[in-house]
């Protein structure tokens, strides 16, 4: 995939990417010129490299996970659909959308999508389960280096005691759900993208 | 029996004040009053007392119109604070009944008993003494104390329903009730349309005290609050501009359009030359704290006399005094409370919540005591609708706006939300102060007067009791705030990262964009004037600011505050065990103990940048170097290929942390003897230690024998270097490192090729052990480096 030209957007694509992601055809379009401006190797997909480039990205404590995300299991380039569909995970939630017909697969941007986004970057396994090492790993990057092991180790442990229920040491996302049902996550795990 | 003491009290003053009143009476040469004076001697007499006969030395005197001023202010005073002491005596009451009708009910108590002796009560609510005395303080308390992060982010909510809302309230009561008073059966004929609109007006100011207190009982939510909040203070401004051009009119047998077009741009005026005003006495409070490092003790006069200053200049040009004196209260208090010294700060604190809770109590007693002394005049017809039009106004208004401004926010109101906001319109002291300001050449100013009272006591008490059942009953949508679990915490600030790291991926300038642009100016401009000294003062300030991960690692070892002596967690765990760990029981402190240490440590969300080319690729924050140096271990490694998949992670390795109790020369023989590579960092010399910024700081040489000269660094590479600059001179703390100018290319530069990196991570391990950042610790006199 070389010349340039090959990857302009077609509009067959933008349509079944608004039906995918539910973004609006400017929104799509503006993200695709950031896509593009990203992708300093011109060849349709955006690497990891490509990703680390962006400094806002690096001083940013969970970089590296966000950035994984972006990425399917086992791949190491992402292409525009891939993109949006990670980045729909963040559209907001719109009231309109809750009266579509419930037989309709869950948008991206459900709640609970957002939720099992936040959960995958816990669990970098895949399996299912934050364990009390990998909430380590994510407590340890977001705090500062004033924390010793030990207390970071009690804070996870009391983390992990507040939301398991059923006793395997290790939070399933039904408990990830459960222990943030308060929490506005529509709101918070929300962006106005710009038209 | 408490109670019954608080109740003796009262009733005594209530008998010395209306004693004290009787003596004024007396002395009063117009009221022919026949009330038996207390002992009086010589209140008639101007005169020395040579005039007297020769009597003997007076042993006991009492010289009552000297003190008569004061010592009835302070009597009043005391008397409403008693009245509110005994309402919080027992706390059920201040839950069901608000605070306001207490006092309302206790200033009608008193107001009867005044009126039954025939007397006066003190002119407190005539125009000046209630707006020059007692409304400021409410006024700097509200500005003082404001959200204001909630506040600038839905300013343009706030805004909308204060301007607009108030207009579309007084036009539609005004015309409704002109409309009325076209009937003749209710005996109001003769009042115009601009009478009416003059009183609509006065009628639509919003004054939320008892709403804000039973939303911030109950918990609702933040945005809610913000909103009820802001519309009060400003509302103001409309107000304002509102009644003087009424009042104006009123006058006018025609009104022409230009007086229309005249009254919009008296309106901008007003907003938004008090928002001005209150800008500049806000900054010059701010230097004039600059300078008073060692006056300590004057320090809180200057918030006082500064909003006070800007509350009066405005009143002089008729302006909003009220968006003055918030204003500068918001403006000051960022400055000023860097500036003073933390008794100052509390000590300001503390007075300014004094003078506002004695004003509004004497305000709302007030209120009481002249409703009963004042001249009324009833009408069925005209008071029933008013109060009518106004719930049914609002309710529509808030309906109206609601539905143009949803679209425009994030967090949209939903129906419950909007009941809260239109029930919450409960109408106050500022609106009963207007009224007696109105002209008296208004025939009916009496029914106003009384049509004023009868609906601000209606709002307050019932709508003011029931609003709290109500908003429960349709379970408003509450606060996050108090959600006391340590997973919420952690979540949602994962979550707060997330979006900022996606936002800036998208490379899109959200509503952040002014907010982050403000602040740029805010450090490099406002703060370098306004603040004495940039540098943090306290060490507990410096130990938050980190600049140098060597101080904060030195922190570690020293016993200090609340962080490395954390005993009780401390010694709950035990490392060693790590895979059988018993169920451990948190202790309610120790989970205190834990928000605490999450909220002072983990890391806030990132400032963003303004524009992504621009030529500071990132922000100059030493947690931003700190997120930085400690990333950078991962961030070689997840640029060699294939390696991101590897979860295998060593424990506690992957970001480098000092264990307490260990320095820093230990840590480097442990880690190194466990690597044992022989390749690079034999010479761990005690030079390495002596210049112990130099290891943590040696960040980033791609090997050891590459001169770094590449201009084209990347942002990640170059901030490294400023991070090297930075760290090393301890006494920069505080201070924006220079940025290496020539070394910052003008737009985001390529990442070097990675491969210029892996074959100096080849020699080592794979598995990936967090390699301590003080790996190249020899290459500290050499390499690419510039102080």
């Amino acid at each position: 995939m070389g010349s340039r030209a090959s990857t302009l957007l077609r509009e067959e694509e933008i349509e079944e990417i608004k039906k995918e992601t539910g973004f609006s055809h400017s929104q799509i379009t503006r993200l695709y010129s950031r896509f593009t401006s990203l992708d300093k190797g011109e060849n349709g997909t955006l690497s990891r490299e490509d990703f680390q480039r962006i400094p806002e990205l690096a001083i940013n404590p969970l970089g590296d996970r966000i950035i994984n995300a972006f990425f399917p299991e086992g791949e190491d380039q992402v292409n525009f659909r891939g993109f949006m569909r990670t980045l729909a995970h963040f559209r907001p939630i719109e009231d309109n959308e809750k009266n579509k017909d419930p037989t309709a697969s869950e948008p991206l941007n459900s709640r609970t999508n957002k939720l099992l986004f936040a959960f995958r970057l816990y669990d970098l396994d895949r399996d299912d389960k934050i364990s009390r090492d990998e909430l380590l790993q994510v407590l340890r990057m977001m705090v500062g280096v004033n924390i010793s092991d030990e207390q970071l180790g009690s804070i996870a442990d009391r983390t992990i005691q507040e939301a398991d229920q059923n006793g395997d040491n290790s939070i399933s996302f039904n408990e990830f759900i459960k222990v943030l049902e308060k929490v506005d996550v529509e709101q918070k795990m929300s962006i106005r993208f710009l038209h | 029996h408490f109670r019954l003491a608080a109740f003796c009290a009262l009733l005594l003053l209530l008998f010395f004040c209306t004693g004290g009143k009787c003596e004024i009476q007396s002395s009063n040469p117009a009221s022919p009053s026949a009330n038996p004076p207390v002992v009086k001697p010589f209140d008639h007499e101007p005169q020395p007392f040579p005039e007297e006969e020769k009597a003997n030395l007076p042993v006991f005197t009492m010289d009552y119109p000297r003190i008569q001023v004061p010592f009835e202010f302070t009597l009043w005073v005391l008397l409403a604070s008693f009245a509110k002491i005994g309402f919080h005596v027992s706390h059920k009451i201040t839950i069901w009944i608000p605070e306001s009708c207490l006092l309302i009910s206790i200033g009608l108590i008193v107001g009867a008993i005044m009126h039954s002796v025939k007397e006066e009560p003190p002119a407190v609510l005539s125009s000046n003494v209630f707006f020059l005395y007692m409304l400021p303080p409410i006024v700097l308390e509200n500005g003082y104390f404001m959200p204001t992060r909630p506040f600038f982010e839905n300013i343009g909510t706030v805004v909308w329903y204060a301007v607009v809302g108030t207009l579309w309230n007084s036009i539609g009561i005004g015309l409704s009730l002109f409309a009325i008073c076209q009937i003749e059966a209710f005996g109001v004929q003769d009042i115009n349309l601009q009478e009416n609109l003059l009183f609509a007006s006065i009628i639509s100011a919003v004054d939320p005290v008892a709403a804000l207190n039973v939303f911030e009982d109950i918990g609702v939510n933040e945005q809610l609050y913000i909103v009820i909040f802001g519309e009060g203070l400003f509302n103001d401004a409309v107000t304002v501009v509102l009644y003087n051009m009424f009042s104006f009119v009123a006058d006018m047998p025609v009104v022409e359009s230009t007086d229309v077009f005249l009254g919009v741009a008296r309106f901008f005026v007003v907003g938004i030359g008090g928002v001005l005003f209150g800008f500049l006495f806000g900054f010059v409070a701010a230097f004039t704290t600059r300078f008073t490092y060692n006056v300590r003790q004057i320090e809180p006069l200057f918030v006082f006399m500064y909003s006070y200053l800007a509350y009066l200049v405005a009143e002089l040009f008729a302006i909003s005094s009220i968006m003055a004196i918030v204003m500068c209260a918001i403006t000051m208090k960022y400055y000023v409370e860097e500036n003073v010294s933390q008794r100052s700060c509390t000590t300001i604190r503390h007075v300014v919540k004094m003078l506002a809770t004695i004003s509004e109590t004497l305000i709302f007693f007030f209120l009481g005591v002249v409703t009963i002394t004042t001249e009324h005049e009833w009408n069925w017809a005209y008071i029933l609708f008013t109060l009518l039009f106004a719930f049914v106004w609002r309710g529509l208004g808030i309906l109206v706006l609601t539905q143009i401004v949803n679209p425009f926010r994030t967090i949209q109101f939903n129906y419950k939300d909007q009941f809260g906001l239109a029930y919450g319109g409960l109408r106050g002291a500022i609106c009963f102060a207007l009224v007696f300001t109105l002209p008296d050449n208004i025939n009916r100013k009496n029914l106003f007067v009384t049509a004023s009272v009868a609906i601000i006591i209606f709002t307050v008490f019932i709508q003011g009791i029931s609003i709290r059942p109500i908003l429960e009953y349709i379970n408003i949508r509450r606060t996050n705030k108090d959600l006391n679990t340590i997973n919420v915490e952690v979540h949602s600030r994962l979550m707060e990262h997330v979006v900022c790291g996606i936002e800036d991926l998208c490379g899109q300038w959200s509503h952040y964009y002014w907010k982050d642009k403000f602040k740029k100016f805010n450090d490099r401009v406002l703060r370098r004037i306004l603040i004495r000294d940039s540098r943090a003062e306290s060490s507990i300030v410096a130990l938050y600011k980190k600049l140098e991960l060597q101080n904060a690692m030195e922190l570690l070892d020293t016993p200090m505050g609340d962080i490395s002596a954390a005993p009780s967690i401390v010694s709950l765990h035990d490392e060693k065990l790590a895979a059988s760990r018993p169920k451990k029981k948190f202790l309610a402190a120790d989970v205190k103990k834990m928000h605490d240490i999450l909220s002072k440590n983990m890391y806030q969300i990132r400032q963003k940048t303004i524009a992504f080319t621009s030529k500071h690729n990132l922000p100059n924050n030493s947690q931003a170097q700190e997120i930085l140096i400690r990333r950078h271990q991962s961030i070689r490694r997840s640029i060699r290929p294939g390696s991101f998949r590897d979860p295998v992670v060593h424990k506690s390795q992957k970001y480098y942390s000092l264990q307490p109790g260990g320095n820093l020369e230990s840590a480097f023989t442990l880690r190194r003897r466990s690597h044992g590579d022989g390749k690079v960092a034999n010479r761990d010399s005690p030079r390495s230690s002596s210049r112990s910024l130099v290891p943590l700081s040696r960040l980033g040489t791609l090997r050891e024998s590459d001169p770094r000269q590449q201009p084209g660094a990347p942002g990640v590479d170059t901030v490294d270097e400023r991070g090297l600059g930075s760290l090393k001179g301890s006494s920069l703390r505080g201070r924006k490192a220079p940025l290496p100018a020539p070394r910052k290319p003008a737009r985001p530069p390529p990442l070097p090729p990675p491969r210029g990196w892996v074959p100096d991570n080849q020699d080592s391990q794979e598995e990936g052990t967090g390699r301590p950042l003080i790996r190249h610790s020899s290459q500290g006199s050499r390499g690419s480096w510039r102080p």
